[in-house]
């Protein structure tokens, strides 16, 4: 199925990346011919088949609720782009 | 021989016999990478000095245990604390974790000696290293060729022996597929077996950490280490780790031994088809049973992969917006701007492809078509295996259609290098342990077998790659590096 520049816009705008307009066209291209090769799984017939998440039998992993020593945090601040007062710095939001 | 040279077996001997040190061995390792790095180019990062210290500070205790005092390398996605780990991504060139990985924490622990981080496709994305953010490694049998993806540098360096064994990621074939164009031992365990703590995500149903080595043996040894269960990954069963290494006796008489007639089909080159076709005649003399079976789902492995792998990813990789680490765009207005702007500058192409792709996929209107669908059909293709281990013990085939690919050749298309992975992706859509294994050259470049195992069932993966090693000589055939 083609991907339109208009729908590729869409999806980078859902996925927060701000394509140049070379990077829509070359996109629009690579996504619709991956997409076209998806589309070989409509052969398949797949009515009442329950689909797959996960491999394993996944079950709620539960633990005591008891404090433990946390990361020191200037060492966890030491990578960020931006951080005042112990606090992470951000362009405006509104 | 050189020490650089050496098995971790074997270097573990000349150490309990007191014939070496650990910083002899450290020394020998870390020449070798000054003499060859710049023709492989495995290492984005080399811990040189405090490999040295830590390998001093082992000598000065006088005994060793385990793997104490052998050096290793990770792959850069596995987070080393205090040492850069930058997923082969501009996003994350400057992030040095404040944690260990679980995996590497256990070597660590035991002795094990970090002398690098080695190279890889961004995020683990790609089957060349081509999608690197830094450099390509090149294949130390054929410097013009890739050295398989995404685990290049992880396969490269144990190749060219600059590291003795490290550990890597496999997603889609990212352990097995290089490992077979290199020429070495690579392991993807079970889903589940090994914690995946620290380990940077991509795909979370499908990621799993495993081996690079130089002999099944050692491969064995490695993974009785770094397996079991761990409270941190709610996906690492609680489950006894048998003893691999007592399974390694060289016989596979009265073994089921299934070879699944859709992996040697047209698309896999007629010198990989004839390599492994070998090798199961070689287990036939051995005394296992072999026959041939149908797996006719995964043929569909690979569209689903490139569906459900993207979709996971786009998820994961929300998190890298510029706020707490890594990569930020210094020039936008306001905070969307900045996690766009952050995105598009800080990602490669093959992963914004697969962002897009997998964002595609969830978003509403085409959930149903393209994500569900995939589910279903990753039931059917687990299905198919399940069906054929009810009759057999293992199944082999090869680990990719060709040998390895020149540098630039596939770069063109992205479907086009999305097929190297064809035999190997269907395994991580079933959650089930493989390994690839040297079973002979293809016009001077080395052509791997794939041996696939039952869920949790690596003892036998291992018991049977091992008893086919032991009655060939690929795995102690060396590139000749330096001397072309």
């Amino acid at each position: 199925m083609a991907l339109t520049i208009k729908e590729v816009e869409h999806v980078a705008q859902l996925a927060r990346l701000s394509l140049t307009e070379d990077e829509k066209v070359k996109f629009a291209e690579q996504l619709s011919s991956i997409l076209d090769y998806a589309d070989t799984l409509n052969a398949i017939p797949t009515e009442g088949i329950e689909p797959l998440t996960h491999i394993l039998p996944i079950r709620n992993v539960f633990r005591e609720d008891q404090v433990e020593p946390s990361m020191d945090r200037e060492e966890i601040l030491a990578n960020a782009p931006l951080a005042e007062d112990f606090q992470y710095k951000v362009p405006k939001i509104m | 021989m050189e020490l650089h040279e050496l098995t971790v077996y074997e270097l573990q001997e000349l150490l309990a016999a007191g014939k070496t040190s650990s910083a002899e061995i450290v020394k020998s390792v870390l020449a070798r990478v000054d003499a060859v790095e710049s023709e492989v180019k495995s290492f984005i990062t080399v811990t040189g000095e405090q490999a040295l210290e830590k390998a001093l500070r082992l000598d000065a205790q006088g005994h060793y245990q385990g793997i104490a005092g052998i050096p290793m390398g990770l792959k850069d996605n596995f987070c080393t604390r205090g040492v850069k780990t930058t997923c082969g991504s501009k996003m994350l060139a400057n992030f040095i974790p404040p944690y260990e990985s679980r995996a590497s924490r256990r070597l660590d622990q035991q002795g094990g000696v970090l002398v690098g981080k080695l190279n890889m496709d961004e995020f683990a994305m790609g089957s060349s290293t081509e999608n690197s953010a830094f450099f390509t490694t090149r294949n130390p049998w054929d410097l013009t060729k890739v050295p398989g993806g995404s685990s290049g540098g992880s396969a490269a360096a144990v190749a060219a022996d600059e590291v003795p064994f490290s550990l890597a990621s496999d997603t889609g074939g990212s352990i097995r597929q290089p490992a077979a164009y290199c020429g070495v031992v690579g392991m993807k365990p079970t889903y589940g077996r090994v914690s995946r703590w620290g380990v940077v995500a991509f795909a979370s149903s499908l990621d799993q950490v495993g081996v690079v080595s130089k002999d099944v043996r050692d491969n064995a040894m490695i993974m009785q280490i770094i397996a079991g269960h761990d409270p941190l990954d709610s996906t690492c069963v609680n489950l006894e780790v048998p003893d691999y290494m007592a399974g390694l006796d060289g016989s596979v008489k009265g073994m089921r031994i299934a070879y699944p007639r859709e992996y040697f089909g047209g698309g896999v080159d007629q010198s990989v088809r004839d390599l492994v076709m070998q090798a199961l005649q070689k287990y036939e003399e051995l005394g296992a049973i072999v026959e041939e079976v149908s797996l006719p789902y995964s043929q569909y492995a690979l569209p689903t992969y490139y569906l459900l792998a993207p979709a996971e990813a786009s998820a994961n990789l929300a998190r890298f917006d510029g706020v707490r680490y890594g990569y930020r765009d210094r020039d936008a207005e306001n905070v969307v701007d900045m996690f766009s702007r952050t995105r598009d500058h800080g990602f490669g192409d093959e992963v914004k492809r697969r962002v897009m792709l997998g964002t595609h996929a969830l978003s509403s209107g085409y959930y149903d078509a393209y994500y569900l669908k995939a589910l279903k059909v990753r039931r059917l293709i687990a299905d198919d295996f399940t069906k054929v281990f009810n009759d057999y013990d293992i199944i082999i085939s090869p680990t990719t259609p060709t040998a390895a690919f020149g540098i630039g050749e596939q770069s063109g298309d992205p479907l086009t290098i999305y097929m190297n992975d064809i035999l190997t992706v269907p395994v991580n859509m079933a959650g089930l342990p493989g390994i690839s294994i040297p079973c002979g050259f293809d016009r001077g470049l080395p052509v791997g077998m794939q041996i696939i195992g039952k869920a949790f069932d690596e003892g036998t993966v291992y018991k049977v790659a091992y008893a086919f090693e032991q009655n060939t000589d690929f795995h102690t055939i060396k590139p000749k590096l330096g001397v072309r």
